[in-house]
């Protein structure tokens, strides 16, 4: 449908101009900032710190999968605690924090056109709930006993008894502490994320103006304050299991001979409460991806994203399906066998609106004019991983298919494909596009190509063959791999590469970093706009935006985000906040 | 440029590791050949898509790569194109779902003439426990459990008295019987998992699980814990030996009942 009204029919303000808390001091700049954007930089900071540590988990791992016996510190339970931290820390508390606390507080307020989130005091405390969340994580490793290795699903009874690490020590109450603490900061902000797009739109910022990023950050928040909460209540009740000796997770249990304390709870509810958050979870992290890449491949492909209707209800849509399909985790956990026809049929429709956004994706390159920008090569990268995990996808949601492969490293191949390595190339991609409007300095060019190709083909050179490991039969979570028939030498080889892929991969990571550093002094000036893209973040009158973002007037919205190309304009792109009509622009509306 | 040439040696290069590397799936000694068949099936969907989805791509970033005065088009929708792909995707979809449904159909139902074995897992062994002469497994509880009791078998339950009891050694089951498997923990999740027989099930404290199989091989099988179960997971390993007819019923003579386990017991507590 063409929109017949004309472009300059914008409708009067509603809402008055919100009044901004200034800073008075270094501390209330820079510190305890009321800013969306210093707030942004904060939790990025912090997540990539913590995603660090993450990183260096999953290293003594490899150490410890690729050449085992040869590392005697990496004892039975310090594997065990390494590897629930490392799921942790990279599910929770690096890429959700990252994309809605990072992303979405820097790219919403600016993108929709306000001057910032609406509750910029609620907001700050969010951060520093967060930090305090963060910090109690990185205590458990310190804490007697060291920190929990229940593996990051946290299933009970096992995760509170003493045969696992942590169990009977800090390690499980500190985990659960924090993470109740990450969900109370994280619904101060999230709440904030949704109000400001539904209340802070400029004038003509329609929803379906929307740039498909903030569509992604709004639609994953709205999903993670629906699922957040059972995982809270998941984390109170195994606290009061574990601290008061309550029974909402514990059968009759004989632990080593000896019966416990506990009778009549159930713990295969926790895996279904845990599950419930935990599905929404890889949605949560996926849909700002998803967002995210979008635009990247418009920008840097001169192009409209293609089919940006069918892109925001393709969203919504898989938003709203993910909250069914949590139980296709639990396939071989005992439930009722007669679940699995329909889990097992909502997890594959959910794949029909999931193609789609790939289609778009790859449609939006067809007929393209694409700058081979690192961004773009990262968007690029993305789709062959995020295609590859995806269709992993439909072995493991296919509930028969799933029996022999669940709790394998086919298991471990496929959800780090899919919501770990694709997500994370596309928040490279993004800190590639955005860091000009940060800092004002493009990242160095020469760095990125390198960090881009280890990562990118590491990446998959790690998780592709890792399927077959797990096609064998091998199980996932084990730190001993000697004495089973299915595992062979050469499968053992195979182990030592991944391994040493793995450690390349890292060490790319540290290049990036120091880019990231390096750049923001010797970085090339980017000036306000330089990869000439229509949203409204690039078209702020300071680079980097001021406090207040849009100096005097808040800019007025005439078009939607995609008009690259438009036939008859002179520029290969036209901004949204450019009034007037020009040549052939057809916005769907 | 390079990016176009690397997402074609991408292709090509994980088809040729599918087909020709060394790492596939053991032997299978099951009657779920159905699911083998489900995984092929997906593996040539899924592969299809795979390959033609990125090489769509790279043929896009090599012909529509930026070059002085390209121009991109201007389409924003193509309400045709997309409601083509939608349909094609759903097609494939069904075509996954269907078989994948159908083979799941016949894994929960369990065929009438199936023998019983129950599998009891704890930190980290495995136990079973088969019925005796009355064809009846007796009940059990974990509140049961002793030392002499290991299972938590209910004595007043007189079905219980002739189970046979095989306390942490090697399971035996006869070639070519279907057999349903309950699965009982009495302290953490476990899960029965061998890999040659393709099927597996957590087993949940305070609850009966099962699956069910029919070994066509015969042979000496491992079995692995598939569901993390604290520090000592990895070496939760068992064995199950398929027999023949014959082996099976002399090995089964071997085994000691419920009553005969608990007798020395009673006799000690009447002195």
């Amino acid at each position: 449908m063409v929109d017949t009204t004309p472009a300059d029919a914008i409708p009067p303000a509603e809402v008055a101009e919100m009044e901004l808390y200034h800073p008075h001091s270094w501390w209330t700049k820079y510190v305890f900032s009321q800013d969306a954007k210093v707030i942004a930089i904060q939790y990025s900071a912090t997540a990539t710190a913590i995603g660090m540590v993450a990183l260096v988990l999953s290293w003594m791992m490899r150490l410890q999968l690729g050449f085992p016996g040869t590392f005697d510190f990496i004892t039975p339970e310090a594997y065990y605690q390494f590897i629930t931290m490392h799921g942790m820390i990279m599910v929770i508390y690096l890429l959700t924090a990252l994309f809605l606390g990072g992303f979405g507080n820097y790219l919403i307020p600016l993108m929709v056109g306000a001057r910032d989130m609406v509750f910029p005091y609620v907001n700050m405390l969010s951060y520093w709930i967060y930090l305090l969340a963060v910090l109690v994580l990185v205590s458990s490793f310190f804490a007697p006993g060291g920190p929990t290795g229940a593996g990051w699903t946290l299933y009970p009874p096992q995760a509170i008894m003493t045969g696992t690490p942590g169990g009977q020590d800090w390690g499980i109450m500190l985990m659960l502490v924090s993470l109740i603490l990450f969900i109370i900061g994280f619904t101060m902000g999230g709440l904030n994320y949704v109000v400001t797009v539904l209340q802070a739109r400029t004038r003509g910022m329609t929803l379906m103006r929307l740039p498909l990023t903030v569509w992604g950050i709004f639609t994953a928040t709205v999903m993670a304050l629906l699922a957040f909460p059972a995982l809270f209540v998941a984390c109170v009740m195994m606290l009061f299991d574990r601290a008061l000796g309550t029974s909402f997770f514990m059968p009759a249990i004989v632990e080593m001979g000896e019966q416990l304390q506990h009778g009549g709870g159930s713990p295969i509810l926790f895996q279904h409460l845990f599950w419930f958050f935990g599905h929404p979870e890889v949605y949560i992290v996926a849909l700002p991806a998803f967002g995210i890449v979008s635009d990247l491949i418009s920008t840097h492909a001169r192009k409209n994203i293609f089919g940006y209707r069918m892109m925001v209800w393709a969203i919504v849509g898989i938003g709203a399906l993910s909250f069914v399909v949590w139980a296709h985790h639990m396939y071989v956990s005992g439930m009722h066998p007669y679940f699995g026809f329909f889990f097992a049929t909502t997890t594959l429709v959910i794949a029909v609106p999931t193609a789609i956004k790939v289609y778009n994706w790859v449609l939006t390159l067809w007929r393209g004019d694409i700058h081979l920008t690192i961004p773009m090569l990262f968007a690029l990268a993305f789709i062959v991983t995020f295609v590859n995990g995806g269709l992993t996808g439909l072995f493991l949601g296919n509930v028969v298919v799933d029996v022999p492969l669940s709790d394998t490293m086919f298991v471990v191949a496929h959800f780090h494909m899919v919501m770990g390595v694709a997500p994370i190339l596309v928040i490279f991609g993004a800190i590639y596009h955005w860091y000009p409007k940060v800092t004002g300095r493009m990242l160095n060019e020469a760095m990125g190509q390198f960090h881009f190709w280890v990562t990118f083909l590491g990446a998959y050179l790690i998780f592709f063959p890792m399927h077959y490991i797990g096609l064998m039969g091998v199980p996932r979570r084990y730190n001993e791999l000697t004495d089973m028939t299915v595992m062979t030498e050469s499968a053992h080889n195979l182990n030592a590469f991944i391994s040493i892929m793995a450690f390349l991969v890292g060490f790319a990571q540290v290049v990036f970093l120091f880019n990231l550093i390096w750049s923001i002094r010797h970085g090339r000036e980017a000036g306000g706009n330089p990869w000439r893209a229509t949203t409204l973040e690039w078209q702020t009158p300071e680079t980097p935006p001021a406090h207040g973002n849009f100096g005097k007037e808040l800019p007025i919205v005439y078009r939607w985000a995609y008009d690259y190309s438009v036939p008859g304009a002179k520029e290969d792109f036209i901004p949204q906040n450019v009034p007037g009509s020009f040549g052939s622009s057809r916005e769907p509306a | 440029m390079a990016i176009a040439l690397v997402l074609v040696l991408v292709v090509v290069g994980s088809v040729l590791f599918h087909f020709l590397s060394p790492w596939w799936w053991t032997p299978i000694a099951s009657n779920w050949d159905y699911i083998d068949n489900t995984i092929i099936i997906t593996f040539w969907i899924t592969g299809v898509v795979f390959a033609a989805v990125i090489l769509f791509m790279a043929y896009c970033v090599f012909r529509f790569r930026h070059r002085e005065g390209n121009q991109a088009a201007y389409e924003p929708e193509n309400k045709r194109l997309e409601w083509w792909l939608t349909i094609v995707t759903a097609i494939g979809v069904t075509a996954l779902l269907v078989p994948g449904l159908f083979v799941w159909s016949q894994f929960v139902n369990v065929p009438s003439d199936a023998t019983v074995v129950e599998v009891v897992g704890q930190q980290w062994q495995w136990s079973f426990r088969l019925p005796g002469k009355d064809g009846k497994l007796g009940t059990s509880d974990t509140s049961n459990v002793t030392a002499e009791n290991p299972l938590g078998v209910i004595a007043d339950d007189p079905n219980g008295q002739d189970d046979l009891v095989v306390e942490a050694a090697d399971l035996h089951l006869p070639v070519g019987k279907p057999v349903k498997m309950l699965l009982r923990s009495i302290d953490v999740l476990h899960d029965f998992y061998v890999p040659e027989f393709r099927a597996k099930m957590d087993m949940i404290p305070g609850s009966v699980t099962y699956f069910w199989f029919t070994p066509t091989k015969t042979g000496t099988f491992q079995v692995l814990c598939a569901e993390l179960c604290g520090q000592g997971h990895p070496l939760m390993h068992g064995v199950v030996m398929v027999d023949t007819q014959e082996d099976y019923l002399a090995w089964l003579g071997e085994q000691q009942t419920f009553a005969q386990l608990s007798a020395p017991q009673q006799v000690g507590s009447a002195e």
